[in-house]
């Protein structure tokens, strides 16, 4: 691929009640890269993340990747695109293994889901429904994802946020194998990850006159 | 290549199908409310076979028509919170895939099953056995128009945290050809006239909303993110 970064994100800003709600953010992310998105509750981290897959359409600026505006290459775009936002997708009435199914590509066998439920430590829960499981675990069906998913770029909103140590290690391991095989990450999150190599980048709110 | 969701229509109605099974008391509120209503309405009124002969082919149709309703609120509410909703829209696949699941799922589980308890409330109502078939057909034909406007009222509603006051007013106006048209059917059956065009009439209006109404929730859905 002639293209030197997967994402470049020039100067978007998104406009709310007629103010800007944060700086214009401008950054990219090469392959094989993780991006740490920094900044106070209410900043528009989530927001940011809903402009990046096209949820929200931005007041002004250009989102590229791979050397085309995302609205040029639409599908190649959302193809390679792994979104895992606050709320995951995850039914409360299916059983773990019933939406990672549905949440995995294709070509996904049976053996690979209970695999990648495994690996996020549910083997025993892949069977009941999901409204049975801890807030921890319910986040580990979504988190699952990211074993099963072929995606080229993740974009994690608060990936860890109520998992325990032990699950923020296991999500911290899935992330370094996808940039060892370069593919590239931006995630938001208030704690800093211990195991793998980051850039930072902190969206400040708007202030006028700044 | 990753292709999340990449089922097509099938899939997306097997998906719908299960997670409706999987609540089964939801399933099961439709058909109790024709019951409910079936059942009390000849207590309310003089119930003589001929006064209520001739009120049958009306609350037949007003009650599909509430049922959708009652029903058609959720159809949408449930994946916007939970983001599933999210996730259709990022998908690269067309939208169109998942919203006619979520409809033609809805029409099987409200429209299907008042099409084929009607003739029981048919005779309950003492309505002629002449009456049945076109009863049938109108019903099948029109509680899948039904469902398909409901569905554009609800995805329009949907940001809103009180959309059950709106989506009544924004709905209603748009029902009142099928109930027009539906219990016409019926009561031309009834006077033993025929009954053919204004079935006519139900299905164009169901290859109208048939060909409308997807792309009219596509977009409405697309906006409820934009708030």
């Amino acid at each position: 691929m002639s293209a030197q970064n997967i994402l470049k994100v020039e100067k978007i800003a998104f406009e709310r009640n007629d103010s800007l709600l944060f700086e214009p953010v401008s950054f990219s992310v090469g392959f094989g890269e993780a991006l740490h998105i920094k900044g106070p509750n209410g900043v528009g981290k989530t927001t940011l993340f809903k402009l990046l897959t096209g949820l929200l359409q931005p007041s002004q600026g250009r989102i590229v990747y791979c050397d085309q505006a995302i609205d040029h290459c639409r599908y190649d775009y959302l193809s390679n695109l792994l979104y895992i936002g606050h709320q995951s997708g995850v039914k409360a009435v299916l059983s773990a293994e019933e939406n990672l199914r549905w949440m995995s590509p294709d070509n996904t066998t049976i053996e690979q889901i209970d695999q990648a439920l495994a690996a996020v430590g549910l083997e025993k829960y892949a069977h009941i429904p999901c409204y049975k499981l801890s807030a921890g675990q319910y986040r580990r069906v979504a988190l699952a994802r990211l074993i099963t998913s072929e995606a080229k770029l993740w974009y994690l909103d608060e990936p860890f946020a109520s998992l325990d140590r032990q699950g923020i290690d296991m999500i911290e391991h899935c992330m370094q194998q996808h940039i060892d095989q370069g593919g590239s990450i931006l995630f938001s999150s208030h704690q800093d990850p211990v195991k793998i190599a980051v850039r930072k980048y902190s969206v400040i709110s708007y202030s006028e006159g700044f | 290549m990753s292709n999340f969701l990449s089922g097509g229509l099938r899939a997306y109605l097997y998906r719908e199908l299960l997670l409706t099974f999987r609540r089964r008391g939801d399933l099961l509120k439709p058909v109790i409310f024709f019951l409910m209503v079936s059942t009390l309405v000849p207590l309310a009124v003089a119930p003589d076979p001929e006064n209520l002969g001739a009120l049958a082919p009306g609350i037949i149709w007003i009650m599909a028509l509430l049922a959708t309703l009652l029903t058609v609120e959720s159809l949408f509410s449930d994946d916007f919170q939970d983001g599933s909703l999210e996730q259709m829209l990022i998908s690269p696949n067309l939208l169109v895939m998942p919203i006619l699941g979520k409809v033609i799922a809805h029409w099987l589980v409200v429209g299907l099953p008042l099409t084929l308890i009607s003739p029981v409330i048919a005779i309950w109502f003492s309505l002629p056995t002449i009456a049945v078939i076109p009863m049938m057909l109108s019903l099948a034909l029109g509680t899948a128009v039904l469902s398909l406007v409901g569905a554009v009222g609800t995805a329009i509603t949907l940001p809103l945290r009180k959309g059950g006051v709106l989506l009544p007013i924004l709905v209603m106006p748009l029902y009142m050809p099928v109930l027009i048209f539906g219990s016409a059917t019926i009561q031309a059956a009834v006077d033993g006239l025929a009954w053919s065009g204004s079935l006519a009439v139900l299905a164009a209006l169901l290859a109208i909303a048939v060909a409308l109404c997807p792309m009219a929730i596509g977009a409405a859905l697309r906006l409820s993110h934009n708030d």
